[in-house]
């Protein structure tokens, strides 16, 4: 790492990772430097080191030009506390009040000090994520008041919505305040369906966890599944065989064009073109379905385990596969000068949820929404590690950050992702599928970092003995995207809203853990 | 506009029962328009209601209405709101944080009302088990018709668990 004046020590892994601990003291300068050299805050997250010794620490996850530095900040064991850096990095808010309500590890000086994950599960005081927590302990319901912002004056009224939504959509609270038909502010509630899943890789082995991750947020099965594995096999030093490297990645393009045509379909139903999400459903389903049948799951849960894959592609099914996404490819280069000349849909789209470019580096806007704001970073292109390295991504982007900018680039990234699952295919290496994974001492980190359609996962891994997890903080992209649709929405009429919403299609259980 | 109706007219209806296995799904869209019919005189009306899943089970009800399966040819139709709807389609874990608004919903629901609990974590709780967080399986939190397994579990198996809870819902429940 030389981007600063740090001692770090690499992390074994796939992808280039760097570890280095950090005192109180330096934490904002540090943060300042880096964020002056445009790098990323990915994630930042928490743990309990009672039971080795320590107190607690705070983690950040940065992305730099040489890789992703991991800095660690050891805390006291009585009153942890670290100052905030949310003034620095805005997306670090709701992550420091998530630490704080599951670990007690408390934000100094940050203006914002409301809880984020605690609704009414657990009283305050009680901090879950805490080694001395036992997982099974219930609390009768708290009280569960929370001090929205409110917007005062002449015609403002406000629109509560969900967490039970209108849609097939997952749970969440946005408080709208409104004059006439315009957004003035929107404001999120989320981690509704907080399921104690970083509690829960605590009580699970190295391979067990598998499962969980890949059940994080159902829609990135691949990239939390892809991710864990590499974590895992950084801490235990497996190296899984470079076919399975080779199919992992056509697994997460095929998780990507799935995902982007249900979304392109729904859009189109969002601006009563219904005959969009016929259309794009009917190809998807086409996909779902031989997906099912080549892999044993229609949505590919499972397929990625840490040492490998779980099935192999054998020729003959590479090709139906690959004549399967010609045929898609074809309908879509349809559809898509359709959308493209439909003059209503374009009218909600253009100038529709604006998120500028500079707004969006500011607030730390990722994924393909980032790209679609000018945020030029895919973890494909940026660190091109295997076997990316060898079908080389070109990126997608776009710089009006509007629905229609979103859209964009999703058509452009699906037909990416078919020509990469193309050549991904015929570069498959031969051979074994997946190698045994190694024993794991206590103490070892692994990291696991893979460009997900929605955006980046991260996986920040510690063990324990007996091969058993210390430690797995799971990050989704979403963390960092649901603040920038509060800001997309201004000045937007409500009726927009599910509009906007869709085009970003964020993660409420990768959010809310 | 004549692209549209070209790629329209090129599609045709691709509504069909699944191609696996074939003559048992028919059978299934036959008996599940009579029954709708027989009961509910051809409007089955369904709310969803995600209770902290990971997702992946609604992308499966999604696919539901897609036009493959197209759920709303046999009048069953998604509502926006408890108030309308003669049936709960609830995703599971119920997390901790979403149990009192899934009482609520259920207490919205008009008379006879019918549950239907989605997923292996609709039906026991699944991977996230019972925990500080989890209240586990749909049928902790509200009374259950019918609990259809599988991660997530497959459009057909969600049609079959929709008549199932119809028929015996209509004997039992109503």
């Amino acid at each position: 790492m030389t981007e600063l004046a740090l001692h770090t020590q690499p992390v074994a892994g796939a992808m280039p990772a760097f570890r280095a601990t950090v005192g109180a003291a330096e934490l904002r300068g540090l943060c300042e430097q880096t964020r002056a050299q445009k790098a990323r805050l990915v994630a930042l997250w928490g743990s309990d080191e009672t039971t080795r010794g320590g107190g607690y620490a705070l983690h950040l996850a940065l992305a730099l030009g040489s890789g992703l530095l991991w800095l660690t900040l050891p805390l006291a064991r009585e009153h942890p506390r670290y100052p905030s850096i949310a003034d620095i990095y805005p997306c670090a808010n709701r992550m420091q009040r998530a630490t704080y309500d599951l670990l007690g590890i408390h934000a100094q000086d940050s203006p914002d000090q409301r809880k984020w994950v605690r609704h009414r599960a657990w009283p305050g005081g009680v901090f879950p994520l805490r080694k001395a927590f036992p997982i099974g302990t219930s609390f009768p319901p708290s009280d569960d008041r929370y001090p929205f912002v409110k917007v005062e004056g002449e015609g403002v009224h406000e629109i509560p919505v969900g967490p039970v939504h209108a849609g097939t959509i997952e749970p969440g609270h946005f408080r709208f305040s409104i004059v006439g038909e315009k957004i003035l502010r929107l404001e999120e509630r989320l981690c509704y369906t907080h399921k104690g899943i970083e509690k829960l890789f605590e009580n699970m082995t190295l391979a067990e966890g598998a499962r969980l991750a890949g059940r994080v947020s159902g829609d990135s099965t691949v990239a939390y599944a892809w991710a864990y594995a590499m974590a895992v096999e950084g801490a235990t030093g497996t190296e899984p065989p470079s076919r399975a490297l080779g199919l992992r990645a056509i697994l997460l393009e095929l998780e990507r064009i799935a995902n982007h045509l249900g979304d392109l379909g729904y859009l189109g139903n969002d601006v009563a073109l219904s005959f969009g999400f016929f259309q794009f459903w009917r190809l998807k389903e086409d996909l779902l379905r031989l997906q099912g049948e080549l892999f044993g799951h229609r949505y590919l849960m499972d397929q990625v385990v840490p040492g490998g894959v779980a099935r192999d592609l054998p020729r003959d099914q590479a090709e139906r596969l690959l004549a399967r996404l010609e045929q898609i490819q074809s309908e879509v280069v349809a559809l898509k000068a359709i959308y493209d000349d439909h003059a209503g849909a374009q009218d909600r789209f253009v100038m529709t949820g604006q998120v500028l470019p500079e707004l969006a580096e500011k607030m730390g806007l990722v994924g393909f929404a980032g790209r679609a704001s000018g945020i030029k970073h895919d973890l494909r292109v940026d660190y091109p590690v295997l076997p990316y390295q060898q079908a080389g991504v070109r990126m997608a982007t776009h710089t009006r950050g509007d629905v229609a900018a979103r859209v964009s680039v999703r058509f452009d990234e699906m037909f990416e992702s078919m020509r990469l699952v193309r050549t991904l295919a015929s570069q498959l290496a031969p051979g074994a599928i997946r190698a045994p994974l190694a024993d794991c001492i206590p103490g070892k980190c692994g990291v696991g970092w893979v460009e997900g359609w929605r955006g980046e996962v991260l996986i920040a891994l510690e063990s324990a003995d007996a091969n058993r997890i210390h430690r797995a903080h799971a990050h989704d992209p979403s963390w960092q995207n649901w603040p920038l649709l509060e800001r997309a929405v201004l000045g937007n009429i409500v009726p927009d809203f599910p509009l906007i919403n869709k085009s970003f299609n964020l993660s409420y259980s990768g959010q809310d853990l | 506009m004549y692209r549209l109706l070209k790629q329209i007219a090129k599609t045709g209806i691709v509504s069909e029962p699944p191609p696996h296995p074939d003559e048992t799904l028919r059978q299934i869209d036959q008996q599940l328009g009579e029954v709708i019919l027989r009961h509910f005189g051809r409007a089955l009306a369904i709310r969803h209601v995600d209770a902290g899943s990971c997702n992946g089970c609604e992308l499966e009800i999604h696919s539901m209405n897609g036009p493959y399966y197209n759920l709303e040819r046999l009048g069953i139709k998604f509502v926006a709101s408890p108030r309308h709807a003669d049936l709960l389609l609830v995703t599971g874990p119920v997390s901790r944080n979403m149990e009192l608004a899934l009482k609520r919903t259920y207490a919205a629901t008009p008379d006879p009302k019918l549950v239907v609990a989605i997923g292996d974590c609709g039906c026991t709780g699944g991977i996230f088990g019972e925990s500080y967080a989890s209240s586990g399986r749909v049928s902790n939190v509200i009374p259950v018709d019918v609990a259809v397994p599988g991660c997530p579990p497959t459009p057909i198996a969600l049609m079959q668990g929709i008549l199932t809870a119809i028929s015996s819902g209509g004997r039992d429940r109503a």
